[in-house]
């Protein structure tokens, strides 16, 4: 392992204050803190997902049923808050276990029939949503208490930045922790380097993945939680398609898509920078269409990036040898 | 630990100069426009810019592209932008760009009545005003709504539009609707009883309501079993896009083209064919780019200061002329539009 940042890592981060100042200078607003305050709010719930997510792929595996995860929660959310739930607390608890649960299925295909996890969570992403559909239809549920909509975007005080963000924080702090200074953490590198070794240097492969799902439901239900109550409203329909983003920004932040290698640094760095990146553009009048262009760009480069300096640093140290 | 630490210490100066960054001071107050407004004329130089539900979408493109003239007549800065899928939370960080771009009018179709409200009103608050077309938010979340035509309105062109097709002699119609509990196409069935209840339509019998569901299949399928069960049918409304669309393809294929009427709501580019062959004499729905043009009128009117979005209140709208304010902050179209062979070259949504 090399010290300090990962090459990839550093990268990322460069651009992103390349692209912060850059962006800062020459499109007017980038440099207003509402900006700033924009970008968190919709980074928000990717970030929420890609924590996770992180661990996930790095495992070798890869949840594709989180927007759906997501989508379900709000709409059961919404119909506990039209039957008479009108607990926030319980409203949260009942999501999360929620989530928890809807990962189980997964983890439960995944580790316990052995399938591989890009089926599994693509059936489960068509299934959730059309759950979604079943709780709700194409109703929305709105009339949540406006004490529970404006505390979810409320500032930091003293600052323009959603205060969720510190949640965020103390949660990427959880999972950075599990994965660089916990020896459970070195067992996920190898898992998804080499799953046999993994087995026989005393990881409990099996175990692992599945909680990772789990995981990855209870974190979508939070985001999903976030979602409902930042839009003030619950629909089938929402979140639809994220899970993109999410994966976007994992792989743009360096982890392999063939799971091993990565950091949660670099991929907070990668959310922080398409958020910065697509907001910017759209300040700068760059129409929708070229902004996917520029999103699916991006995802090439990551996937293809990791690797050219992979292999350029092992050519460099083979030449020094 | 080593390789460890730096690592979480990078990661806790990104967020602390994600805070640094953000902790200046608020930016400064609207750059301002050209002269105008007291006098009852519109400021030249406004920004307005339309946000559809969807970009790449032919509806909107043409009642953008209404609003467009409108602002040039009025010389103000166009743009039109939004997302490539319609849905509410693309659509709220548009509405937080142009927000910062400090936009002067905000003319949009809502995805989602409330979703996009907390957004709205945040822009609001920095100054911009807020038109809705086409698909309203709450009320509270925007400074007028732009209705493209009221129940009474529908239910008073489908009504004629079937009597004109089938003639003086009148005779059995039947209405092809929806869902049987759209509230929408309930509450336009309802108000077309009552049209058929007047002397100048005694002739037209409606014998019979079917429902397709708004879905192409059924709605076909409905059709064809329509005419079996009423061997005397004369006409077919059909207020529903889809199930105009679907009754005009069984029509024209079948020995009942030309003999039976249909009429309904309908789309131009799904009714051109039809239309050409003669199975549709004539359908009806709101001009999108009429829609759009009223729309971007209202919208400098309001950022002139000429109306308020107090019901009464009056403003000119170019060649549409004068439009009044009406309840809850709406202003009506008006009648709906009636497209024929005359006309429907001239549309493609």
């Amino acid at each position: 392992m090399v010290k300090g940042l990962r090459s990839w890592d550093a990268i990322v981060l460069l651009a992103l204050v390349v692209v912060a100042i850059v962006g800062a200078l020459t499109i007017d607003g980038v440099a207003s803190p509402r900006f700033w305050r924009f970008v968190t709010l919709e980074a928000i719930p990717i970030a929420l997902i890609a924590l996770p997510m992180t661990l996930v792929i790095i495992t070798g595996e890869i949840d594709l049923s989180v927007a759906s995860v997501l989508g379900l929660t709000c709409t059961v959310m919404g119909q506990l808050w039209v039957s008479g739930v009108t607990s926030l607390p319980a409203l949260i608890a009942i999501c999360l276990l929620l989530g928890a649960a809807l990962g189980a299925v997964n983890g439960l295909f995944i580790t316990g029939f052995g399938l591989p996890s890009l089926a599994v969570t693509i059936g489960t992403l068509a299934l959730y949503r059309g759950l979604a559909y079943v709780v709700l239809g194409d109703r929305a549920v709105s009339d949540y208490p406006q004490t529970w909509t404006t505390a979810a975007i409320k500032p930091i005080p003293g600052t323009t930045i959603p205060w969720v963000i510190l949640v965020v924080a103390a949660l990427a702090v959880v999972f950075a922790v599990v994965l660089h200074a916990m020896p459970i953490g070195r067992g996920l590198y190898a898992m998804g380097n080499n799953p046999e070794a993994a087995r026989f240097a005393g990881v409990n492969v099996r175990l692992t993945k599945f909680w990772l799902f789990v995981a990855s439901g209870a974190m979508s239900a939070l985001a999903g939680v976030f979602w409902t109550l930042r839009f003030a409203s619950a629909r089938a329909d929402n979140g639809t398609g994220i899970e993109l983003a999410v994966v976007a920004a994992v792989l743009l932040g360096g982890v392999s898509i063939f799971g091993g290698r990565g950091a949660l640094l670099g991929v907070l760095a990668a959310v922080a920078l398409l958020g910065v990146l697509r907001n910017g553009l759209q300040l700068a009048y760059v129409p929708a269409n070229t902004l996917t262009v520029i999103t699916g760009l991006l995802l090439i480069a990551s996937v293809v990036g990791p690797n050219v300096v992979g292999m350029l640093r092992r050519t460099l140290e083979r030449n020094r040898i | 630990m080593s390789a460890r630490t730096p690592r979480l210490l990078a990661m806790a100066a990104v967020a602390a100069l994600a805070l640094a960054t953000t902790a200046c001071a608020e930016d400064a107050t609207n750059g301002n426009t050209g002269p105008g407004g007291s006098d009852g004329t519109i400021k030249s130089g406004l920004k307005i810019a339309f946000l559809p539900k969807q970009v790449n979408n032919p509806y909107f493109t043409t009642s953008d592209n209404g609003g467009k003239a409108a602002v040039e007549e009025f010389k103000g800065v166009y743009s039109e932008t939004g997302p490539s899928e319609a849905s509410p939370s693309a659509q709220v960080s548009y509405i937080n760009t142009l927000s910062q771009q400090k936009t002067d009018v905000i003319v949009v179709s809502a995805n989602d009545k409330d979703a996009i409200c907390g957004a709205l009103n945040e822009a609001r608050q920095s100054g911009a005003k807020v038109v809705t077309f086409d698909s309203d938010t709450k009320p509270s979340c925007r400074d007028l709504f732009i209705n493209q035509a009221t129940a009474e309105g529908i239910a008073k062109i489908q009504i004629k539009l079937i009597s004109e097709a089938i003639g003086p002699d009148g005779g059995d119609i039947a209405i092809l609707s929806a869902t049987a509990n759209a509230t929408n196409q309930n509450a336009w069935i309802e108000m077309m009883k009552t049209e058929l209840a007047k002397p100048e339509f005694a002739k037209l019998k409606l014998v019979d309501t079917v429902y397709g569901d708004d879905q192409d299949q059924k709605s076909f399928t409905e059709t064809q079993a329509l005419l079996a069960k009423h061997p005397n049918l004369k006409g077919i409304i059909s207020p529903t896009t889809v199930g105009v669309a679907a009754a005009a393809r069984y029509l024209s294929g079948s020995t009942y083209k030309g003999k039976v009427q249909l009429t309904g709501l309908g789309t131009p580019n799904q009714m051109r064919a039809f239309v050409k062959d003669g199975t549709v004499k004539a359908f009806a729905l709101w001009n999108p780019a009429d829609l759009g043009y009223l729309a971007a009128y209202a919208g400098g009117a309001l950022a002139s200061g000429i109306i308020t979005g107090k019901e009464g209140e009056k403003f000119k709208a170019g060649k549409l002329g004068e439009f009044t304010v009406g309840k809850d902050a709406t202003v009506l179209l008006g009648d709906p539009f009636t497209f024929n062979a005359s006309n429907i070259e001239q549309f493609n949504f």
